[in-house]
Parts: structure tokens; C-alpha cells; sequence
């Protein structure tokens, strides 16, 4: 109990600190480093902490993106023999070790690699996987087993067990859809809009009302006064000097960047690039796909590091699943398992995560094991980005995945 | 502090004193706040005059009034190119991209077509009640055009739930077990002997009938052997069964072992004390409460059962439970998209010339019509608002109850396109890259001349509007004008100035107007 005193004053000390100021994010690192392991709710006590100034990018690649062209295992034999159409020429990929490269579209990529500001999660999936598209993308967005089902997102738990800042905007922003994913729930104060000029004219015809006698009420009096509260914090109009996609991914990040200049703060952000379902006529498909995500990801990091809050930011990609090894008859591939992801951000400890699939290996399906559990990599997130307990929102232990540098 | 028995005896006194006056009640009129709430749960935002025409009714007339006046077939004529002949198939992997886009443009524009006729049906039925349930079944029958990709069989299949909308639950089950649109969505094509596909057998379990937790796996797996050889003719658009294709060895499911058909397995799962209580419980989220009570789904349930699935019987049943009538779960169950904007219409006397722009409105405010967003079907209540939806259902009644026929805001669109392409993902294989890039611009486009239609041609009289509520007074008035728009007293003030247009707008805008 004394150190737990002392853990506290001395982090108030800290913080009080005007050199901790100027440089404020460095400091929280380290004290960071320095408690790993301290009870969240210690922290908590601290005023000066906000866990929440580390904001988590969430980006959905909706339909299932195919990881196994998206990080190529160029010398393995098995993969052109289980790709004779759809393999990428070895000489397009991009290397990142000599055994895996990047789907030529990820060109953009390059740069996060050599700055090492780039995690490549290999083989993220989930024990007995479902291959159906809404089955297993609610599996991931309530952090379920296979074989349970839960109600709220992984991120609506969090936020419930440990609440974002009052004077937030929001605790969790959904652009482009009307699909909360981690964000559904009534135990976050979330906002789901397209853009902020929409946003903020319609946002004139919310108000605040006061207590509700039943719980539809109570609901719809809750989201009034959620874009009440959101609407006097988004208003602050930033032009950023970046070059966005010619595409609706591009205008969500332009709106991203948008929501998160506000100076109040919101504590995560989703954004959803859909079109990956690639059964059929692949290459072109997701060739643009890519490309529109490696271009939208180097605008925000421009829009972020101007903002200054790169080094504040984690970027994480997520799908319902991956795709099946073998090609299909179509110029495509059929519904998988484990995928590839991408971490991506100032404090990202770039490099090769999990295991990359042995295709010698498959299912009776035809799908390769998974490496990494994505509550492994939802963990890292709870317990390393934002230091609260993951037991809750995961619904068990799961193990972080060192893929940050705190 | 007094006892409980005396609270007993109390409780036990009061009840009596309830139930002699009961029937001199129950015969009576049942007025018009009674009225309102019974037009509101059964149908789409209730008129005047029918609020009126029921008023002088006991709840058991009004009720009995409701169920004779039922329909089986539509009120308006459905799109002429329903009875276009075949074939009912999609391009295949040769055709060209000239062909593949013909196809593309002809199939989206039928389903929007089709959108818009609903809507219209809704509009103007004199059954909003069949509709109501044609809609119920839409979204526990799920099945969805983005994959399906056949505008005539989802008219087929729309005509086949409303003619049984209020007929016979196990008659509705096995014609929707062979409807090809359904046949199509949950893969009952693709299911054959020696490679069954589970698809169909999970869901008409877990979610037509049963309910999780009331089947295994095993029985799934044995019931999808008997459905094997179902399909659907490509040529005529009908069901087809192939004897060839279809496993007609015994099969084992919930204990029997017989060698069950397809038939045969519904008629199990029919027998089952579970499916009752499933519908029931189901309907009565629809119309009297988010929360069941359970004994009384056990009491209306056997009474469904009893009857053979009458669903007159299971409907009667619930509107005539104390819970549908009690003040407490008035205004506590979230109106749908659909009933936002039809209701809307209804209520404030706009008739508009073109319903296909109002479709894209509902579809904007998350409830695309004949493309529910997987086979779960829309969840419904307090799911349907969040920021984005709140907002753009504010958007529409604000805009219709002022005139406000600005050009539509870019943004909606985008939103309106990302929106559709949203549930897109389980259909069909995904189009060529320069294919896909022009369906979007030129859908796009559309959407945005569709949203600018959809509020343009409304006008919404408030004066003559006005001027027909009950009352004597400007403030009568107005109140009778509040007490049709809204199930519970408003939750924001108005200012007393206010002009009539305002006034109006502001019960729309309440967050009561959301509710039912």
C-alpha cells in the first residue's frame, strides 16, 4: 500500500514537472515502462494520467482480405502451386525478409518498414473458425469464443469498465457506417457519422432532454445528448496539408483526421474499407483495395505527425477472417481463416509478428492454423496502449503480443 | 407497516371491484388515446380518421375490425416486369462485360423499382396491419436481393409471405421453405446428396422456428440430408426437386428415425412446443414490449399450437393481453425506418407522386428494403438509432414538415452509397475492378438525384393541416395535433410563439416522435 502511495506521487511529481510537460508523451512512456504491471485503477487515481490520449485507429478491411497476397511467401513452393493464376510475380513483391514480402500495392508501406514504425501480425485468427462474413466479424467485434455469444463490442466493454474522459468528444467515433462493430453497445458514448459538415448540420436538430421513464427513451435521450456533446467538440475546422485516395476509404480519412484534431480528444476511431469479398476477379480488386489503404494510411500518419500526435497514435487493421490458400476457379479465392493484419504507429516496434502459414499444413478445409489469437493482439491494446484490464472486455487472459514501444 | 397479507387482501379486493367492471368497460368505446396506441403498434403512424373511426369502438371490436380487414394480395399493382419469363440466372464466367453490365444496371434498377412500389403499398393499403406483418416475415424469412440478384423472385417471395401475413404459420413455413428466393439465399441449391450444405437446415432451426439451444448439431446435420435435391429451375424461377441429388436414407432428428424429406422435417419441428413459444415471444417484441412476459407467451403460444398455427389467433391473443394495453409500455418500442417515413407521410396527409425516392430514404436511415443485412434480419429496437441514424431521421421529418427542399448535402450520398454497398458483402462475387468503379459513380449519382426527389416533391400544408385537428382554439388544436403525433408526452418544450410549422416540427422532432 506505501508503494502504491509512492507509485502515485511520485507520477503526480512527474506530471507536475514543466520539462515533463514540453515533452509529455516521452515521460508518460516511461513511467509507463517503469509500472508495467500496476493495478489500472492505481493509475486511475492520478489526474494528470489519461490513458486515452493514446488513440487507437481501428481499420476494417470488410469481406475478408486475402493475406496470403498481401504477404507473400515468395519463396515458398507451395504457395505457387496453390496460386498458378493468382500469385504475385516474385519480382513485384516487396521484400521485408528473405522469406515474405508486401503485395506490390503496399508500395506506401515501404516507408513505415524502413522506420520500423510497422508490425506485421502473421496467422491472427481464432480457435474452430466460422466462415460465414457476419457470424465471424461479430466474433471479433465482441471478442467472443467461437461458440459464445456476446452483446457489446470488445471496445464498448472497455470503455464501460474504464471510462473515457468526460470532456471527450466522444469515446469512439465510427466513420462511414452504420455497423458499430467494437463500438456497439449503449456503455460507450459513441458517434457514427460520415463526415463532420453532415455531421454538424444535422447535429442542430439533437437536444438534450432529461430523464427518460423507459429505456427506449432513455437510449435515443442518450444519443441526442452523445452528438450534443460530440457536435461542440468537432466544430473546429483543420486544413491539413495531405494528398488523400480518390475514394470513399480517402474521404473517411480526411473525416478521421478531422475528428481527431479536434483538441477535446476521442479515444478510438473506426474506419471500414469494404470490397474485399474477392471470390472472383481478384487481382484488380484487391490491387485497388490495397492501394487505397497504404495511400490512406500515409495521409493520416502526414495529418497526425502535424497534428503531433503520432507518437500518441496506434493504427491496427481488422477482418472477419482471411481467405482459403487455394484459388478458386474464378480468378479468386473463397472464405478462409487466419489473415495478416498491420499495426502501424509512432510507438510501433516494426517487424515480423506470429507465424507466417504452413501451406504444407492446411485443414481438412483446406485453411492454414493460426499463429496469433486476435485477443492476443486486442490485449496488447488493452494492456500496453491503454493499461486497463483486459480480462473483462476479452472475456479471459490473453497474452499481449510485443509489438509496441512503451 | 402493513402486512402482506393485508396487501394480499387489498390486491385480491381491488382485482374484484376491476373485474365487475370489466365488461361494461371492455363493450365501451375505448376512445381515442386507446385507439391511437392500437393503430400505432399495428400499423404505420395513424390518421385521424382512422384514430376516430376506431375510437368509437371497444378494444374487442376494434381488434376483431382490425384482423377481418387482412388482406392476401396487394392493394396496387406490382412492377409489370414480375411476370417477365425467364431464365432466373445470373450471367456466368463467359459472359462479356458488355452482357455482365447489362445485367448489373437492368437487376439494380427492377429491386429499387421494387423498393418503391413496397413503399408505396405501404402508403396507401387499406391493411397497414398486412403490411406490418408482410414486413415482420420479411425480416424472419430473411432474404436478400444483393444475393439472390432476382427482383421477380423477391416479388414472389413478398406475395407469398403476405398471403399468408396473417394466415397459417406451418403453411407459411413450408411455402417459404420452397420458395426460390429462399431456396437461393440459404443454399438449398447447393445442397446434394453426399455434400449437404447446412445452411438452410441451421437457420429454418435457430431462427425460423426453434430458437437457439433447442436442437444439436446432430440434428442439423440430419435434417440437412433431408433437404437435400431442393432447388430452383433457372429456366421457369420455380422450385425443383431432384430426386438424383436428394439423400433418401433414414435419418435420425430430435430422437425419431425415419427417412425423412424435407416436408417431413418441418412438420417435426412444427410439432415442437418451442416453435410456438419462439413466434410468439418474437411477435410480441413487435407489438406489445421489448421485454416478454413469460407466462403469458406460454398461455398464447398454446393457444397458437391449438389452433394449428392460426395467426389471427396468435395476434388476438397479444392485442388482448393487459400488457399490450398497460400505460407503462406505451412509447417503449422504436419505430422502424420504414414506419418513420410512411408513418410521417400518413400522419401529416403528404401524397407523393414517386415512393421510389422515399425507399432510399429508408435505406439511408439503415433499413434497406429487401436487403436485410444477413439472415439475423435487422435487430430492431433501440439498435436502429445511433448518431447517423438518429440524425438522418431527423433530417427527413424536419425537411418534410418545413418545405425545405435544399439540393441534397454531397456527404449523404456518399454516405447513402458506402450505406448499400455496406451490405453488400455476402452477395455475389465481387465485379471487375473498372466495372465495380462505374457501378459506384453512376449509383452515386442516382442516390443523389433519389434523396433530392425524395424530400422535394413533398408539401406538407401545415395550416389546412392544422385546421382539421379537434378543437376550437389555435392551442386545442395544436394539442390534438401532439396527441396524434406522439405515444407520451413530449420530452422537449415548445415555445409559446411559435408558428404552426414550427409547432408541428417540433412533435416531430421530439425524441417521443421515435417511439410507439
Amino acid at each position: 500500500m506505501t508503494i502504491d502511495r509512492n507509485r502515485r506521487r511520485f507520477l503526480r511529481a512527474t506530471a507536475a514537472l514543466p520539462i515533463a510537460r514540453a515533452v509529455g508523451c516521452v515521460t508518460f512512456g516511461a513511467a509507463s515502462v517503469a509500472f508495467a504491471g500496476t493495478p489500472a485503477t492505481d493509475r486511475a487515481f492520478d489526474s494528470a494520467f489519461d490513458r486515452y490520449r493514446h488513440l487507437l485507429v481501428l481499420v476494417e478491411l470488410k469481406g475478408g482480405n486475402d493475406g496470403l497476397n498481401t504477404l507473400v511467401p515468395y519463396t515458398d513452393a507451395a504457395y505457387y502451386a496453390l496460386r498458378p493464376k493468382l500469385a504475385i510475380a516474385r519480382d513485384q513483391i516487396i521484400q521485408l525478409s528473405d522469406r515474405v514480402g508486401l503485395h506490390p500495392a503496399l508500395a506506401p508501406f515501404s516507408a513505415f518498414w524502413r522506420d520500423r514504425e510497422l508490425a506485421v501480425l502473421q496467422g491472427v485468427g481464432y480457435p474452430q473458425p466460422n466462415l460465414s462474413h457476419f457470424r465471424s466479424i461479430e466474433i471479433w467485434d465482441t471478442a467472443s469464443r467461437s461458440d459464445e455469444y456476446r452483446e457489446d463490442g470488445w471496445l464498448t466493454r472497455t470503455f464501460a469498465q474504464q471510462p473515457v474522459t468526460a470532456s471527450y468528444a466522444a469515446d469512439g467515433v465510427v466513420i462511414g457506417s452504420n455497423d458499430l462493430g467494437p463500438l456497439s453497445g449503449s456503455g460507450a458514448r459513441t458517434i457514427a457519422l460520415a463526415d463532420t459538415p453532415t455531421f454538424l448540420r444535422r447535429a442542430r436538430l439533437a437536444q438534450p432532454a432529461a430523464a427518460a421513464p423507459n429505456k427506449a427513451l432513455a437510449h435515443i435521450l442518450k444519443v441526442e445528448a452523445d452528438i450534443v456533446q460530440a457536435r461542440g467538440h468537432l466544430a473546429t475546422e483543420r486544413a491539413f496539408e495531405i494528398e488523400v485516395p480518390a475514394s470513399g476509404f480517402g474521404n473517411a480519412v480526411k473525416t478521421a483526421c478531422q475528428v481527431i484534431a479536434n483538441p477535446s480528444g476521442v479515444a478510438a476511431v473506426r474506419l471500414t474499407l469494404t470490397g474485399f469479398d474477392t471470390h472472383t476477379h481478384q487481382p484488380g480488386t484487391q490491387a485497388r483495395l490495397l492501394a487505397e489503404l497504404a495511400g490512406g494510411l500515409t495521409a493520416l500518419k502526414s495529418a497526425l505527425v502535424e497534428l503531433g500526435r503520432w507518437n500518441e497514435t496506434l493504427v491496427l487493421t481488422y477482418a472477419e477472417f482471411g481467405r482459403r490458400p487455394r484459388e478458386n476457379l474464378s480468378l479468386g479465392t473463397d472464405h478462409g481463416t487466419s489473415n495478416v493484419h498491420f499495426a502501424l504507429g509512432g510507438r510501433v516496434a516494426g517487424g515480423l509478428y506470429g507465424e507466417t502459414p504452413d501451406l504444407t499444413l492446411l485443414s481438412s478445409d483446406g485453411n492454414p492454423r493460426h499463429a496469433l489469437d486476435f485477443r492476443d493482439v486486442y490485449a496488447t491494446v488493452l494492456e500496453r496502449w491503454w493499461d486497463v484490464d483486459a480480462r473483462n472486455a476479452l472475456g479471459g487472459r490473453f497474452t499481449a503480443v510485443p509489438f509496441l514501444r512503451m | 407497516m402493513p402486512s402482506s397479507a393485508f396487501l394480499l387482501a387489498l390486491r385480491a379486493l381491488l382485482a374484484t371491484t376491476i373485474g365487475l367492471w370489466m365488461p361494461v368497460a371492455m363493450a365501451a368505446s375505448m376512445g381515442e388515446s386507446d385507439a391511437r396506441h392500437l393503430l400505432a403498434r399495428t400499423g404505420f403512424g395513424p390518421t385521424t380518421t382512422e384514430v376516430r373511426t376506431y375510437a368509437a369502438l371497444s378494444r374487442d371490436d376494434a381488434i376483431a375490425k382490425l384482423l377481418a380487414d387482412v388482406r392476401t394480395t396487394p392493394a396496387t399493382a406490382p412492377p409489370a416486369w414480375i411476370n417477365e419469363p425467364g431464365p432466373f440466372r445470373r450471367p456466368g464466367p463467359v459472359a462479356s462485360a458488355e452482357e455482365r453490365k447489362a445485367f448489373q444496371q437492368g437487376e439494380t434498377r427492377r429491386a429499387a423499382e421494387l423498393r418503391g412500389w413496397w413503399v408505396r403499398e405501404m402508403l396507401v393499403t387499406p391493411s397497414p396491419l398486412t403490411e406490418r406483418m408482410t414486413l415482420f416475415w420479411h425480416n424472419h424469412f430473411v432474404s436478400s436481393e444483393q444475393k439472390v440478384r432476382d427482383a421477380r423472385l423477391m416479388y414472389a417471395q413478398n406475395a407469398t409471405l403476405r398471403a399468408q401475413a396473417l394466415g397459417n404459420f406451418a403453411s407459411l413455413l413450408h411455402a417459404v421453405a420452397k420458395d426460390p428466393a429462399m431456396v437461393i439465399y440459404l443454399d438449398n441449391a447447393q445442397n446434394r446428396k453426399g455434400a449437404a450444405n447446412e445452411n438452410f437446415a441451421r437457420e429454418v432451426m435457430e431462427l425460423f422456428t426453434l430458437g437457439q439451444g433447442h436442437y444439436t448439431e446432430q440434428d442439423i446435420k440430419e435434417a440437412a440430408r433431408a433437404f437435400t435435391g431442393w432447388g430452383v429451375d433457372r429456366d421457369t424461377g420455380t422450385f425443383a426437386f431432384r430426386p438424383r441429388l436428394h439423400d433418401d436414407g433414414e435419418k435420425t432428428v430430435f430422437g425419431k428415425t425415419a427417412r425423412f424429406d424435407g416436408d417431413a422435417i418441418l412438420d417435426l419441428v412444427l410439432e415442437r412446443r418451442e416453435t410456438a413459444e419462439f413466434i410468439i415471444a418474437k411477435l410480441w417484441k413487435e407489438f406489445v414490449s421489448p421485454e416478454p412476459d413469460r407466462r403469458s407467451v406460454e398461455r398464447i403460444a398454446q393457444a397458437f399450437r391449438a389452433s394449428k398455427y392460426d395467426l389471427k389467433v396468435a395476434l388476438r391473443g397479444l392485442l388482448e393481453t393487459n400488457a399490450f394495453w398497460a400505460s407503462d409500455n406505451r412509447g417503449t418500442l422504436v419505430k422502424s425506418p420504414v414506419e418513420i417515413v410512411v408513418g410521417a407521410l400518413r400522419q401529416l396527409d403528404i401524397a407523393p407522386d414517386d415512393t421510389l425516392p422515399l425507399a432510399f430514404a429508408v435505406a439511408g436511415m439503415g433499413q434497406n428494403l429487401f436487403a436485410p443485412p444477413n439472415v439475423r434480419g435487422w435487430p430492431g429496437g433501440e439498435v436502429w438509432i445511433n448518431s447517423n441514424t438518429l440524425l438522418a431521421r431527423k433530417q427527413f421529418l424536419d425537411r418534410i414538415a418545413r418545405n425545405d427542399a435544399g439540393a441534397p448535402p454531397r456527404t449523404a450520398v456518399a454516405t447513402m452509397t458506402a450505406q448499400l454497398a455496406d451490405t453488400n458483402t455476402d452477395s455475389a462475387p465481387m465485379m471487375a475492378t473498372r466495372e465495380a468503379t462505374l457501378a459506384e459513380i453512376n449509383r452515386a449519382a442516382r442516390i443523389a438525384r433519389q434523396i433530392d426527389r425524395s424530400t422535394r416533391n413533398l408539401r406538407f400544408e401545415a395550416a389546412r393541416w392544422l385546421s382539421e385537428r379537434n378543437g376550437a382554439t389555435r392551442d386545442e388544436k395544436l394539442g390534438a395535433a401532439k396527441r396524434l403525433l406522439l405515444p407520451i408526452a413530449a420530452q422537449l418544450p415548445v415555445a409559446d410563439d411559435a408558428d404552426v410549422t414550427t409547432a408541428v416540427a417540433a412533435s416531430l422532432l421530439d425524441p417521443a416522435y421515435q417511439l410507439k
